[in-house]
């Protein structure tokens, strides 16, 4: 019982954020690695971003103070926004990329794609 | 409340990402994929992102996970239930991405300045004080994202569609 109150006192810290980022930016990073379907790596990728977005609201959340100049003190939502608007432009030309590439070769699979290769 | 409201989301949010990379079936990975974004913006919420939780709802959830299935249906082949294979080399992507993930909590959990409590937010985060940085101090770069976005909307246009070489 005292330590479920303990459990319930526990609050969530910067740390826990920034734990909850790296698990989600390493299944990412391991769907990039291992995955032969050229969308799952366009979703790993995705993850990642997301990731990077947890980490900027943690830290602008928790790293600030209220003697900062009221100019800046959102500066890490605006960062995570120009993230955002980045990964919808990267998403759009990589889905557009893999229907040209399948238009070509009738096929999504990149251990296929070695035309480039000497 | 606010903790157990965190870790069920967290854990969905993680659980979900687990399922896109495990899962089989590439159609499954996508939906999957809309339910981590939908986690993380409920962790946004925790965060008093209002504005980006929001804004995460309708690009990533509403607008990349939806393009991500349009895309699936349009370029699937063969047998779904195994649409999404991993190639031979998985097990050293396994292998590097969890050393990085130990690594990486390592160095969250010994730096002390990080070991941190939230203190009362009272500086906002709704769409009024973030257009006033974006219109004031981020006006360069809030225009040149106009651009890019213009630009990659032509581009994933001439792309997908190809061009009329012999005009």
């Amino acid at each position: 019982m005292n330590y479920l109150s303990n459990f319930s006192n526990f609050s969530v810290g910067l740390s826990t954020y920034l734990l909850v980022g790296a698990m989600l930016f390493c299944l990412g990073l391991y769907g990039a690695f291992a995955k032969k379907n050229m969308i799952a790596i366009l979703m790993s990728i995705e993850l990642m971003l997301n990731a990077v977005n947890i980490n900027f609201v943690a830290f602008n959340r928790f790293l600030w103070n209220q003697k900062t100049d009221v100019h800046y003190l959102l500066t890490g939502h605006v960062a995570a926004l120009f993230i955002i608007i980045v990964a919808a432009c990267e998403v759009a030309v990589g889905l557009a990329l893999v229907i040209a590439v399948y238009r070509n070769r009738q096929s999504t699979n990149v251990d296929e794609f070695n035309w480039l290769k000497w | 409340m606010g903790t157990i409201v965190f870790f069920i989301f967290a854990i969905l949010a993680i659980a979900a990402a687990w399922g896109v990379v495990t899962s089989k079936n590439i159609m499954h990975s996508a939906l999957y994929l809309a339910l981590s974004f939908s986690g993380v913006a409920v962790l946004y919420v925790l965060m008093n992102a209002d504005y980006l939780a929001a804004v995460q709802l309708l690009i990533y959830t509403g607008g990349i996970a939806i393009m991500v299935v349009f895309a699936v249906m349009l370029t699937l082949r063969g047998e779904i239930c195994a649409s999404n294979p991993e190639n031979k080399v998985w097990g050293w992507g396994a292998v590097i991405s969890t050393l990085m993930f130990l690594t990486i909590a390592v160095v969250i959990l010994t730096n002390a300045d990080w070991r941190i409590l939230p203190t009362p937010w009272t500086a906002g985060g709704s769409a009024t004080d973030i257009s006033l940085l974006l219109l004031t101090k981020f006006m360069i770069p809030f225009e040149a994202a106009a651009v890019l976005l213009t630009m990659a909307l032509v581009g994933a246009v001439i792309l997908a569609k190809g061009v009329n070489v012999n005009k």
